[in-house]
């Protein structure tokens, strides 16, 4: 890292919060990194977490029952694959991680009970964790109240930032804008409809859409939510059949899905005709709505396993070899994966396991090693990553058609787009 | 029936057991986690307390009390997200001094239903009042045109559902799927802190045995005896004069009104408030609470709730992946071996035993008598 990466950045009222002792943090990444793995425990754990002198305790919590189980399932594997990858290459300062695994059971109140316990009780040095916008709000107070520190894997609607959450995946500006961009450009779309389930994610990103879309003169021919789990869409495909906008803009999450594509197919309506961008199906996702319902849709987030980097080949093999050959990655379970690196590296480079040294050394923190490519924490705790248009294959895979040439900056409190 | 039973000396000495074990064992026992832990499922047991008057004793099953726990949450919540939301706290929005959540749904003003939150008083009137109030009117449109049965716990459950979509839906003025959040301080007083976690859970146990007394009060009077005789024989106690409806009515908001005592609570132990609460899912848990304990039991029900939590917190810390099975089996379980639940369990095996020591003992036949006499339902 460098003093660059933060004169570069705009300056902000908000950012000021964020620099916390930034000075102290070049000094510390040149500590070798043989001295830090001999230090014995009290002296890179200075406030009782769960480290002792040959492991160190983090916690993994999703939700592995209930709705939401099938989404974070996968988050769970990527996690567990790095942490088992970090553990063959030595573990984090010399030590060992040992996984205390909670389940949130799809629960919000259930997930901030399990986060109070990781972190009361346990001592967990790192929790990776959450999924649904509603579970990390349920446990941010948590986090900050008892100074813990959250790895977040989702895309998500952004409008937070905490010294206690690192946020791996993308935020709604980071995701959105520049697959909008590329819909205007390579399809010269004028009128979009949006569609989303009715919480805060769809409507925040729509919201952002919608003042992008107008600001480059274009229209929002409808703009439309549904309750979570809604499987009738009938009416709306009616709506969109009158009214052909050039684009249908789908942020509906889940199971409603499934219904929605099949609804699609039947009413007539050929994707590879009419343009769709969905921001919310992954690849799996489309192990529910199946391959020939949803090709030729694009999608637009930072990741695909078809990605051809070199760091996915080694990827996708060993993530298959550990949870079997049917398994596919979505972006989330990529994001996730990316959690346990990145702490390992930023402990790494602070020489201490404490949270207050772990989030004042992240920013800055890169992970050359990342299947999406390069990541880097911005100093807002996002990451800086690419954004890809990928296109669905009739067997469930995306072909990447677009991908930014640079790293789309997070920027969670958007100007102009609020 | 079981009235009389609660009239003795045997329930005396069950209530006492229960205060003891709340306010002194408890507290001794588990570090403040596990009690503010403890605090949380005993706020489920105010709604199983009104459970057991509403169900077991009139019975009148309502599937829909998650919404009664949930509207005393949220009063309880709306001032303590009030006063988290100062303009200084809040400065980063684009307008300050209005919870976090309608700033990020562009809402600019508070809305006029949330300005009397600002008063506590007023908020803690309308913990009570608000739930009630809208038992009344569910009540009234029911009872008075005698609907009940099967027809009510199904309407119940619709009301709980739609509840859960308007409140999804409004999420610009109630927060939507992620509720009412980061809930800091009460007149300045931090509840997140250890200390504070302690003196509400005494605040909680001390309330919950005065609901449970109340209840009971409740339960030895005449119109204790009235709700259980239009339970068995509605025409007969019409018959005789009395008007039914007016005496549901009156039940049902008491046990709103519990539920919403609990919801309150709920809410300043454990720091928010969800949507999550109000729907069909939890108002059910609720009722399995009350048959777990047993449902014509009010010590029975506060056990029942106490059981059915620590299972589900141990069992999922100790088998994140099988802990659901678990209590699945474990409710079957319930339900097909002990129908009459703990309070049947007690009654069955332990009560004659007891029942005997203080028959040698005094030689009064009176508690043997009342403990038998309590099978009966």
């Amino acid at each position: 890292m460098s003093a660059g990466d933060f004169s570069s950045d705009r300056p902000s009222a908000l950012r000021r919060k964020l620099l916390f002792g930034m000075a102290a943090v070049p000094g510390l990444a040149l500590l070798p990194r043989a001295v830090a793995a001999a230090a014995p425990a009290a002296s890179v754990n200075s406030t009782g977490l769960a480290v002792t002198d040959s492991t160190v305790t983090v916690g993994i919590l999703h939700s592995i029952t209930g709705t939401m189980a099938i989404s974070e399932t996968g988050s769970v594997e990527a996690e567990k694959l790095a942490i088992a990858q970090i553990n063959e290459q030595g573990g984090v300062l010399g030590r060992k991680i040992q996984v205390i695994q909670e389940d949130g059971a799809s629960d919000w109140p259930t997930f901030a009970e399990k986060s109070k316990k990781l972190l009361v009780n346990d001592k967990v040095a790192a929790v990776f964790g959450c999924w649904t916008s509603a579970s990390r709000k349920a446990v941010l107070p948590v986090f900050e109240q008892y100074n813990g520190m959250l790895y977040y894997p989702t895309f998500y609607e952004g409008l937070e930032q905490s010294k206690n959450v690192i946020y791996t995946g993308q935020e709604a500006t980071q995701q959105i804008l520049a697959g909008l961009d590329w819909v205007m450009k390579e399809k010269g779309a004028k009128t979009f409809y949006l569609l989303g389930s009715d919480y805060i994610w769809p409507r925040t990103s729509n919201k952002i859409a919608r003042k992008h879309i107008e600001m480059h003169g274009l229209t929002v021919a409808g703009e439309e939510y549904f309750p979570l789990g809604n499987t009738e869409f009938n009416s709306v495909i009616n709506k969109i059949k009158l009214k052909k906008p050039d684009v249908i803009y789908m942020s509906v999450v889940g199971g409603s899905n499934v219904a929605f594509y099949k609804q699609l197919k039947a009413a007539g309506i050929d994707l590879n005709k009419q343009t769709l961008m969905t921001i919310s199906v992954t690849e799996d996702e489309i192990l529910g709505i199946g391959g020939e319902n949803i090709a030729g849709a694009y999608a637009c987030m930072k990741y695909f396993q078809s990605l051809d980097n070199p760091n996915n080949k080694a990827f996708v093999p060993a993530f298959k070899k550990m949870w079997g050959e049917k398994a596919v990655i979505g972006d989330v379970t990529q994001a996730a994966y990316l959690g346990p690196w990145l702490w390992k590296l930023t402990v790494e480079k602070a020489g201490s396991f404490d949270i207050d040294k772990v989030a004042a050394a992240s920013p800055g923190i890169e992970f050359k090693g990342a299947p999406e490519g390069y990541v880097r924490i911005h100093e807002n705790h996002h990451l800086w990553s690419k954004s890809r248009v990928g296109r669905a294959r009739a067997d469930g895979q995306y072909d990447l058609v677009y991908e930014t040439p640079d790293l789309m900056e997070p920027n969670p409190f958007p100007k102009g787009y609020q | 029936m079981s009235k009389t039973l609660f009239a003795s000396r045997g329930n005396l000495v069950g209530l006492l057991l229960l205060a003891v074990l709340l306010l002194v064992v408890f507290p001794l026992v588990f570090d403040i986690f596990r009690l503010n832990l403890v605090g949380k499922y005993l706020t489920y047991a105010f709604v199983a307390l009104g459970l057991v008057l509403c169900w077991g004793n009139a019975g009148i099953l309502s599937l829909g009390q998650g919404v009664f726990f949930g509207l005393g949450g949220y009063c309880m919540a709306m001032f303590l997200k009030l006063e988290a939301s100062s303009p200084e706290n809040t400065k980063i929005q684009s307008t300050p001094g209005i919870p976090d959540f309608m700033d990020w749904n562009q809402v600019t003003a508070l809305p006029w239903f949330w300005e009397p939150f600002h008063s506590l008083s007023f908020s803690l009137v309308a913990v009570v009042v608000v739930p009630a109030l809208f038992a009344f009117v569910i009540g009234l449109a029911m009872f008075k045109r005698r609907v009940g049965g099967v027809y009510f716990a199904i309407i119940t459950q619709a009301i709980a559902a739609i509840l859960t979509i308007l409140i999804v839906g409004q999420q610009g003025y109630t927060g939507g799927i992620n509720g009412i959040t980061d809930l800091r301080t009460l007149k300045g007083w931090d509840i997140r802190t250890d200390h504070a976690k302690l003196i509400l859970y005494f605040i909680n146990g001390g309330l919950l045995l005065g609901a449970l007394l109340l209840a009971q009060f409740v339960q030895q009077t005449k119109l204790g005896r009235l709700l259980v005789a239009m339970r068995d024989k509605e025409d007969r106690v019409r018959f005789s004069g009395y008007d039914v409806s007016s005496f549901r009515i009156f039940v049902f908001c008491f046990a709103a009104g519990l539920a919403a005592i609990g919801g309150a609570m709920f809410t300043l132990q454990v720091g928010f408030m969800s949507s999550s609460f109000i729907g069909i899912v939890p108002s059910i848990e609720m009722v399995i609470y009350c048959a777990v304990g047993g449902r014509s039991s009010l010590i029975g029900a506060v056990y029942g709730t106490l059981l059915i939590n620590f299972g589900r917190s141990l069992l999922s810390e100790s088998f994140p992946q099988l802990w659901q099975f678990a209590m699945g089996g474990l409710f079957i379980a319930i339900v097909m071996v002990f129908p009459d639940g703990l309070a049947g369990l007690y009654q069955t095996y332990a009560a004659p035993l007891i029942a005997r020591r203080f028959r040698s003992g005094r030689g009064g036949g009176r508690i043997a008598a009342a403990s038998t006499g309590s099978r009966v339902h």
